[in-house]
């Protein structure tokens, strides 16, 4: 019988159940989680502060997965080193762990920069986790003054998750323009409107330097005060069990699109991992929740023996506030194609005849068309390109693509 | 599994199967109170291209991309038929991004809806097809496309 350990207790990892699952009915799997939950959906922990969700709706698997799978998890545990010659997994309970294959789905943790004075801000928190959202719920008060460091993907969904919560929600960045990494300043400037209608601040180009109880100072000399400090200023890849180990790791833990490390018989899947981008050609940390699912399985199915590839990742996101949402895919590379109204706005990439990337803001609708071109690298030679810039439409496609993708079961 | 399937050649492009639609999944008997005044938020919808009409509704795929993207773990797949649990969708409209056939999309109260085949609501096949004046869809067993 073969031994599987997975340590992370993400949708990396349930994902990986489900793969071995899949090839294997028999193994031993045996989980190591952190955090001392049942894998739930992190992305909702700023719609459990927004009141719009619950720890029980918050649950990835229903309650009787783990059982159904035959998993073992082990609650409250870490891995805390490899060794690969033996194929062992140590503990920090100082157990040993035997394994035949091994996956590393340890996902990412908040980087928090060494401020002066960190130290003397009693409400401080990150927004990472469940046990995060719900230490910031019994916190946050109504007159609370809340100051959130960071004004990408996590800092904003936290603000609009307390906006309605609490008095007061300002955001500061050093960048010029929020969600500096997935917009350029004129879409960012559209979406922070949205986000300034509806209360939130914000303090751009100008960032926290040091902080004394429950005020901050800024570069700029300026001074915030506050009651809680929630630090979204970044994330960084769980690499160091594979580097301790002597694997290839980079941002991430390199891995082909067999989810194969450098190690053999280890695996990796999700955040902690970098791999191919397939619409820049570049490996690159997709820390999004549908990438950690398709890897987690594909790493799965090749632990247990079977065969399975995951090559399409790329970028991808759907991020919305208040209402306004906003949909980027692939790569900002190419020719451009724009859209605008006063409210909304299409920008479609393409480069060597390929779609390679878009971004769409207000104009959202049925997007996963140009989601799947990209993915499937499909010459746009051979779809009515021009139809497709009016909007996406599968009548775009040859009536030979239609039969196939409409003419039977895809 | 049967799926529906719509024959390109017989499609009027009428739009009576996004009303059938509607109705079907608006819980109401009266198909006037349903539908009249207000905009109907159809699963299935009639595409037009270049003399070609033809009507697009969720695939129910073999590995559902939708399903492994949900960030609400909401969508899933059982006995052929992916379904959303709309108690648990949270309208971060993911699915949208990712569906190639563009066959998600948010219903009056901002949570997703698709194509459940009829099963659940009160015609127990797909009204789209029964509703079909010109028999151009269907709901039937196939195999891939050759």
């Amino acid at each position: 019988m073969k031994r599987y350990v997975i340590v992370g207790n993400g949708v990396a990892a349930a994902g990986c159940i489900e793969g071995i699952r899949s090839a294997d009915p028999e193994g031993a799997v045996t989980v190591v989680s952190a955090e001392k939950h049942a894998v739930y959906c992190r992305p909702l922990i700023s719609y459990y502060l927004e009141g719009k969700t619950d720890p029980e709706r918050m649950r990835y698997r229903d309650p009787g997965f783990y059982e159904r799978m035959g998993a073992e998890v082990l609650y409250g545990r870490r891995g805390v080193g490899i060794d690969a010659a033996a194929g062992t997994l140590a503990l920090d309970d100082g157990s040993v762990l035997p394994y035949d294959a091994l996956c590393i789905a340890t996902g990412s943790s908040p980087f928090v920069p060494a401020f002066e004075g960190l130290d003397s801000v009693k409400n401080r928190f990150t927004f990472m986790t469940l046990d995060d959202a719900m230490a910031l719920d019994r916190a946050v008060r109504k007159d609370s003054r809340v100051l959130i460091v960071g004004a990408g993907l996590i800092g904003l969904k936290c603000a609009e998750g307390l906006r309605d919560r609490t008095a007061e929600v300002t955001v500061c960045d050093l960048a010029d323009r929020i969600l500096s990494s997935i917009l350029d300043g004129e879409c960012a400037a559209l979406m922070q409107r949205r986000l300034e209608e509806h209360g939130i601040r914000f303090l751009l180009g100008d960032s926290a330097v040091r902080f004394a109880g429950c005020e901050a100072t800024m570069r700029s000399g300026a001074t915030v005060p506050f009651d809680i400090l929630v630090l979204a200023v970044g994330v960084r890849a769980n690499t160091s069990l594979m580097k301790e180990a002597g694997g290839a790791v980079d941002r991430g833990i390199l891995v082909d699109s067999r989810m194969q490390t450098s190690i053999p018989g280890v695996y990796a899947a999700g955040d902690c991992t970098e791999g191919e981008d397939i619409s820049s050609g570049k490996r690159r940390v997709l820390a999004i929740l549908p990438n950690a699912s398709f890897q987690g399985y594909t790493a799965g199915v090749n632990m247990a023996g079977g065969s399975a590839v995951f090559d399409k990742g790329i970028p991808m996101n759907s991020v919305g506030f208040f209402g306004l949402h906003a949909m980027t895919a692939g790569t900002y590379e190419g020719d451009i194609y724009e859209e605008r109204t006063d409210h909304s706005l299409k920008r479609l990439y393409t480069e060597g005849g390929l779609l390679k990337g878009f971004l769409l803001i207000g104009c959202e609708e049925r997007a996963g068309i140009y989601t799947s071109l990209i993915r499937e690298r499909t010459p746009l030679s051979s779809v009515n390109f021009e139809l497709l810039k009016k909007g996406a439409v599968t009548a775009a496609f040859s009536p030979e693509q239609r039969r196939k993708k409409f003419g039977g079961e895809v | 599994m049967k799926r529906v399937y719509v024959n390109e050649a017989w499609c009027l492009g009428c739009h009576l199967c996004e009303y059938n639609c509607a109705f079907a999944n608006s819980g109401l008997s009266d198909m006037v109170l349903a539908l009249k005044g207000r905009p109907i938020r159809p699963r299935i919808r009639v595409e037009e291209g270049d003399r070609i009409t033809y009507a697009v509704s969720c695939r129910h795929c073999t590995d559902p991309i939708c399903v492994k993207s949900c960030i609400a773990g909401a969508i899933s797949k059982a006995e052929g038929v992916v379904r959303i649990d709309r108690t648990r969708c949270v309208g971060c409209l993911t699915c949208v991004l990712v569906c190639p056939y563009g066959a998600l999309a948010p219903g009056e109260d901002g949570a997703m809806q698709k194509c459940e085949l009829c099963l659940q609501n009160a015609c127990g096949a797909p009204a789209c097809v029964a509703g079909c004046p010109n028999r151009a869809i269907v709901y039937e067993e196939r195999g891939e496309a050759e």
